[in-house]
Order: C-alpha cells, then structure tokens, then sequence
C-alpha cells in the first residue's frame, strides 16, 4: 500500500507552499482582487520558469515532465495561496486536451508556448444561465468557421486560444479558435471571484480549427482530469479556511475565555476537517487514477469533485462564521476563499449536475 | 501511488487466504452480518472453535508479543488480516474486546506472572473477558463513575471490596474475566481517586442482567456488585492511578472502533434500482440521486482515507486519533441510509416482517440498531471533541470537577 505522495513530491510541495507564501499571501491576492488587472503576470512569467506550468507536459513538448501527481501536488498549493493565474484554464484544460487529443502538429505546435506561459489557453463551454449539455449548445461550425457566444469563460479575456464547444451539423465538437484573430469579440464580466477573470465570448466566424474527433465524450475526459486537479485546489483552500478558523477561535476571548473552547464552535471545526479529511481522500483516489489513466477516472473524478466542493463550501462559509462580524468585513480575507470556493465550485459544472455524473459513472461501471 | 503489498505484506496475505480458503466459508455476497444474536449457545461455541483455529493457524495475537503467544506483527498484518477475514463468514463480536482492550492493558500494568497465566488463555478463545467501565453516572464522562473500592482491612495487600454497578458491558453475560476500574477515594478530585483491577466474573457477589435494546436484541448487560472481594494481587497500576490505566484501555478501543454496518451505499443503490417511484423508476428521480451521491462521497471518502492509514503503519506509524472519524461518518450514514431505505418502500416501510420487508428488512433493523452506533465507543459528541482537542489542538471544555473531593461534586438535579 502506497497512497502517499513520495519524498521528492512532498518536497515539491514545501517548496511550493514556501514560494507561494513570500509571492502569493493574501495581500497580493488582494492587488487582483481590487484592481483592474486580471491576474499576476510576475506570478504567472515565475510559474513558466520554474517549471510548474509544464509539469504534466512530456519533455518532448516543452514541459518538465514530471508527472500528473507533481502537477496534482501544485495545485493543492495553489488553491491555499489563492494564486490569482489562469493555472486551471490554461493548463488543467487546456494542455489537458492536447495531450489527450492533440495530433502530434497540435502538440508540437501549441503545448511549448502553455509550458512557458506564453501562452494561455482556456474552455469555452457555457452558453449563459443553463446547462451545459450537448443538447443546449447552440454555438455552430461551418467550413472551419465558428460562431455564437459563449458566457461566462473563465480567462476567455486574457487567454490567446480557446477550445471552443460547437456543433458542426448535429454532434458537438472541440474547435481551437485565436482569440486574437478575426471574428472575436471578448468582454470581461462581473464576477463573484475577481481575482479570477472571466469573460464574454462572441465569435462571428471566426477561424476554427478541430481538436480530435470524439466530441462530448472527449469534452468529459477532460473535464475529468480538471476535476481531480480542481479538488486538490479546493482541499487546498479548504484546509487554510481550516486554519484561519482555527487561529482566530484560538485568539478571540468571549465571556471570559478563548471562543476556540465552546463546544459549538469546536465541533464545526471538527465538522469542517472531517469533510476536508474525507475529500482529500478521495482527492488521492482521483490522483491515482488520473496519473495512472484507470478505466476508474470518471468515478474517481466525480467523486473527488463532489466532496471537495463540499468541503470547501462548507469551510468556507463556517470561517465567516467562526470570525463573527470581523468575517464579514472586506478587510479580513474570510471572504478571499469564499468566493474562490463559489468559484471553483461552478467552473466545470454544478454540484448538482457533478452528482448526476457520479451516478450516471457508477451506473455504467455496474452495468459493465 | 499504488495499492500493492510489500513482499513481505503480500507473503502474509498469500498465508491469509490460504488459512480462511481452508478454514472458513466465504461470503455469498458482499453484505454485511450486523453480529446479533451471538448469546445464543451455538454462536458462541462456533466463535470459540473459530479462535482455537486461528491461534492454531498462527493468526491470533497478531501485534502481540510472541514471548505470550502472539505473532508479533506490525499493526499493517493485522489491517490485511481483517481485510481478508472479510471476505468470509467467521463469527464475530466474543473476542474483539478481550483481544482489542482488556489484554493489551493487561500486557502495560500485570504482572510477569500474570501475563503468562492469562494471554495464551485468552488467544486461543478459552477464557473471554469483558470491560466494565461505563456506569448509570459515568458514560460519556468516565471519571464519574462511582462503583466503590474499599480495603478489608489496614494490611498493605489487604482484599478489597467492591460494591456497585456497571452498565453497558458487551459480553457480559458469557465472559469468563473482565478488568474494572473503580473508586477507591472519594475524598480527592475526581480523576485521582480511581484504581483498576482485573477479576474473574465468576467471583461471588457479581450478577449479570441483560439490557433490552430499542431493536428488541440484547447486546450489551448491567453488571452489578455486592461485596465482591478482589485480593490486592489483582490491582493494575498504583491505587489512585486507574484513570492512567483506564486511559491505556482507551486508546486501544479507539483503533478497535470499526465502521458501521449494512445498509450502506451498495445496498441502498441495490434497493433504489429495484424501485419504482410514482414517475418511474426510483434511480432516475433527481433528489434520489443526490442522496446516493451523497453517500457514494462519504463512503468512499472513509475508504481512502482508510488506504492513507494503512499507508501510515506500512511505513511504522500508528493509527492517531485521526481514525475518529470513521464511526463519526459512518454512524450517521447508517441511520440515513436507513431511513431512506424505509421512505423508498413508502407506506409498507414501516413493516419489519422481513418476508415482506425488502432485502429481510435490512433497512427497517438498521434504523433501529443505528441510534446506538452513534452512541457506543464514545458518542458522535465526544469523538469531535477528540478531533478538536487532540487533532486540532483546541482547549479542552471549562471543568467544574477537576479540584475539590469527588464527593462534593454536584451529580444532579436536587
């Protein structure tokens, strides 16, 4: 039995918890947040050279190599730090389809310049308020031209390609499009998390290019794969709501002792690392399968993505709690993870939709 | 990453499965067996052949010391052991407690003497022991407890007396010793004036009374003493330091405390699939979905979280209190499971008969067995508060009883 990472991960690990400690704390975080800028290029350039970006892209393409758990690894610390980047679009997604579907021209020509972060890459999935179901996608191809809109796509303003979902005739597919090219138009939008940038998408026949041939079911692999290193950022984040609950029920003296003594508040926090327990678990089970390619990786992912958002909706509202007033206030950083959990708890999808998912996986594994 | 054995883990379960292939019989299906009815005499017979066979086969007493015969092993070979047994239909719940608890404290605080006299006994299954700590005061809060101790006599080594009563002791009525921690001084605080004995329950003065659970089953007894004489010998630890002994015993329930039974997530999706709800089939319906996914999360979660443990002690850990968890979890999830389980089969839910029941009226019985899941082996309130202390490192819950002499404590309503 080995369902640990080993020493050379857990070493990446402190490094990268130390790295994102002195270039990401929260006050930084906060210089996307209230700013206009969309995300910490300096954090982004050091990223690129030190080999982060390319962890899971094979030498041959540019990357370093490493490995999906290296990458899995990162992404746990850069759900702690908050690290305002398009990480998750560019590289959980975006490489992320390249290396499963890619032909050798597309990933020789693309995935060295998302290595070094030069370029961003991002999913333009949703179509607005509804479902993103094959069915509803009203975004269309016709001869190697696309068209529609696309709302909310996470990085779609900053990022220099999109995969693009749309249909050509009847059955969804994946299109690379250049968003600086012609027949695109982006806007950034409002959002509930501003240190991650989201836009609106208009193509008007613009260029586009296929991206393997399997359609929706190649859209779900991917997704898969960003689901298991999604979970580990949110068990990331879920853990610092941990400790920040923890630090100030420890600090704050009510009624003659430290709130950190009631019971009310110390099984909430006992509450709060059960469910942080359990979906980091399951976030290794998806670790595993992901980096091994399972035949298990749609159960494994859903599973990983369900308890995960679960853990950090909850951490992350219980932290406000435990904070009183002072958690509801701009100043502290309560609402810094909140909103990162709201986030990240409905860039691939909701929670609602990820448990029909997971059932929908078990049934096909039972039927099997 | 990966879930493969050590050569010399997958040595010892080759040996395992080539033991219970031998020995036992496999289980038909992956359900669970909730372990009642076991007083009854053929139950208990069948668990004592089964524990002579596996002393024979060298498979009790795995992480005990081999200069008692035990095997030895490190706590990883007993995890593969039970993941093995598994598989297999072999009686359960005589032996846990005696091996899990009482011998352990035995092996800290007994004697040279003693410890030969009293494992080897106990391994093959001839001797069962039980432990009688809880009271009608003391439950949650231990400490309370009030079963009195009393010298016969000034001598050093003079007997002692015990008077009082015991509650909640699994075994009782067919256990052949037990270890007992009492009050010996009610006029120091509260945790210094305990001391702990071993003693045989067939000492005269003990009676057994068994407890009617809300299930209708009996699984747990009152034990009741009037002048039971315990000669000095049999004292574990210093007089006034069974709370230190009584702590050793702990920590060994709480590795001992296990996941809860059937219905879990595999027979709730087997009842749902067999369902139909008024708009078609129940595993179609939106919210019946949402609660098997759940539970799929939760269950899941206990079980990788169970592979990070046994990654732990492959490598020479022990199991920390991070392990309270499971029976949190998993006690909950059993009553919930339950109750859903009734609500699928609507009206008729509420019929235990289990030739009408669905699968035997497996869910009906769990909704009426999990209630105490979520109170033995230290409620679902006392095992967060063990997260939150010992996990966490929160402070403990103002104390009112940690100074003064016991016998001024306030012990209910005037």
């Amino acid at each position: 039995m080995n369902f640990e990472f080993n020493d050379d991960q857990r070493m990446l690990r402190d490094q990268a918890r130390r790295f994102l400690l002195d270039k990401s704390p929260p006050e930084v975080v906060r210089e996307t947040l209230e700013t206009e800028q969309p995300y910490d290029k300096d954090l982004w350039r050091q990223f690129g050279e030190m080999g982060w970006l390319g962890a899971a892209i094979p030498e041959a393409y540019g990357g370093s190599g490493l490995g999906h758990l290296e990458l899995c690894v990162l992404a746990e610390e850069l759900g702690r730090a908050l690290a305002p980047t398009p990480f998750a679009s560019s590289i959980y997604l975006g490489a992320e389809a390249l290396m499963v579907a890619g032909s050798e021209e597309q990933k020789q020509g693309y995935l060295p310049d998302i290595a070094t972060g030069e370029a961003i890459w991002c999913l333009a999935l949703s179509e607005g308020p509804r479902p993103a179901t094959e069915a509803n996608i009203a975004a269309s191809v016709s001869n190697g031209k696309l068209s529609g809109e696309k709302l909310p796509v996470a990085d779609g303003d900053i990022a220099n390609r999109a995969i693009v979902v749309a249909k050509d005739g009847g059955a969804a597919g994946l299109y690379i499009v250049d968003l600086n090219g012609a027949g695109v138009e982006r806007t950034t939008v409002e959002t509930m998390d501003p240190t991650r940038s989201q836009a609106r998408l208009v193509f008007t026949d613009a260029p586009a290019e296929k991206l393997g041939d399997e359609g929706w079911p190649l859209l779900e692999r991917i997704q898969d794969r960003a689901a298991v290193l999604i979970a580990f950022e949110q068990v990331g984040g879920a853990e610092t709501a941990l400790d920040m609950a923890k630090e100030y029920a420890l600090g704050r003296f009510a009624f003659g002792r430290p709130i950190a003594g009631y019971q009310a508040i110390k099984h909430r926090l006992a509450d709060m690392y059960i469910q942080i327990e359990l979906a980091r678990s399951n976030s290794y089970y998806g670790a595993w399968a992901l980096s091994t390619d399972a035949a298990e990786l749609p159960v494994a992912a859903a599973t990983a993505r369900v308890s995960a958002t679960e853990a950090y909706h909850f951490a992350s509202k219980e932290n406000i709690q435990i904070h009183g007033g002072m958690g509801f206030t701009w100043e502290f950083n309560c609402h810094l993870y909140y909103r990162r959990a709201r986030h990240l708890a409905l860039v691939l999808g909701s929670q609602r939709r990820w448990k029909d998912r997971l059932i929908r996986a078990l049934e096909r594994r039972n039927a099997a | 990453m990966d879930f493969d054995d050590t050569q010399e883990e997958a040595a010892f379960r080759v040996k395992v499965r080539d033991f219970l292939a031998n020995n036992a019989e496999a289980k038909a299906s992956a359900k669970r067996n909730a372990g009642t009815g076991w007083n009854k005499d053929e139950a208990l017979a069948a668990a004592r052949t089964w524990q002579a066979k596996k002393f024979d086969g060298g498979f009790a007493g795995l992480t005990m010391p081999t200069e008692y015969d035990g095997q030895g092993l490190s706590p990883i070979m007993q995890v593969i052991y039970s993941q093995e047994e598994g598989n297999y239909v072999v009686p359960r719940g005589v032996y846990e407690i005696g091996l899990g608890m009482c011998i352990p404290t035995m092996f800290a605080y007994a004697t040279e003497e003693q410890k030969q006299r009293y494992a080897k006994p106990a391994l093959r299954g001839e001797e069962i022991w039980c432990q009688l700590f809880s009271e009608p005061a003391g439950g949650s809060d231990l400490a309370g407890l009030r079963t009195r101790a009393e010298r016969d006599g000034d001598a050093d080594d003079a007997d002692w007396i015990i008077n009082g009563q015991k509650i909640w002791t699994s075994g009782a009525q067919f256990s052949d010793y037990a270890i007992l921690v009492t009050r010996s001084d009610f006029d120091v605080p509260k945790h210094k004036g305990l001391t702990f004995f071993f003693l045989s329950m067939k000492s005269p003065g003990v009676e057994v009374r068994p407890i009617k659970q809300v299930s209708g089953a009996s699984n747990f007894n009152e034990v009741y003493f009037t002048d039971v004489r315990i000669p000095d010998s049999q004292r574990l630890g210093a007089v006034g330091e069974g709370w230190k002994v009584s702590l050793t015993t702990l920590m060994n329930e709480r590795f001992a405390v296990g996941i809860a039974p059937a219905p879990d997530f595999e027979e709730i999706f087997d009842l749902v699939r067999e369902t139909e709800l008024e708009d078609g089939p129940a595993l179609d319906n939106a919210m019946v979905r949402d609660r098997l996914a759940d539970w799929y999360v939760r269950q899941q979660g206990l079980k990788n979280a169970h592979f990070r443990t046994m990654t732990a002690l492959s490598r020479g850990g022990t199991p920390g209190p991070e392990s309270s968890i499971n029976k949190v979890v998993s006690a909950t999830k059993y009553q919930d499971i339950s109750f859903f389980g009734m609500e699928m089969q609507e009206m008729a839910g509420v019929i235990t008969d289990p030739d009408i029941a669905a699968m035997d009226g497996l869910f009906q019985t769990g909704a009426l067995s999990s209630p105490g899941y979520r109170i033995a082996g230290g409620t679902d309130e006392i095992l967060r508060n063990i997260i939150a202390e010992r996990v966490l490192g929160l402070p403990q819950d103002v104390r009112l009883d940690k100074e003064g002499a016991f016998r001024d404590l306030p012990t209910g309503r005037d």
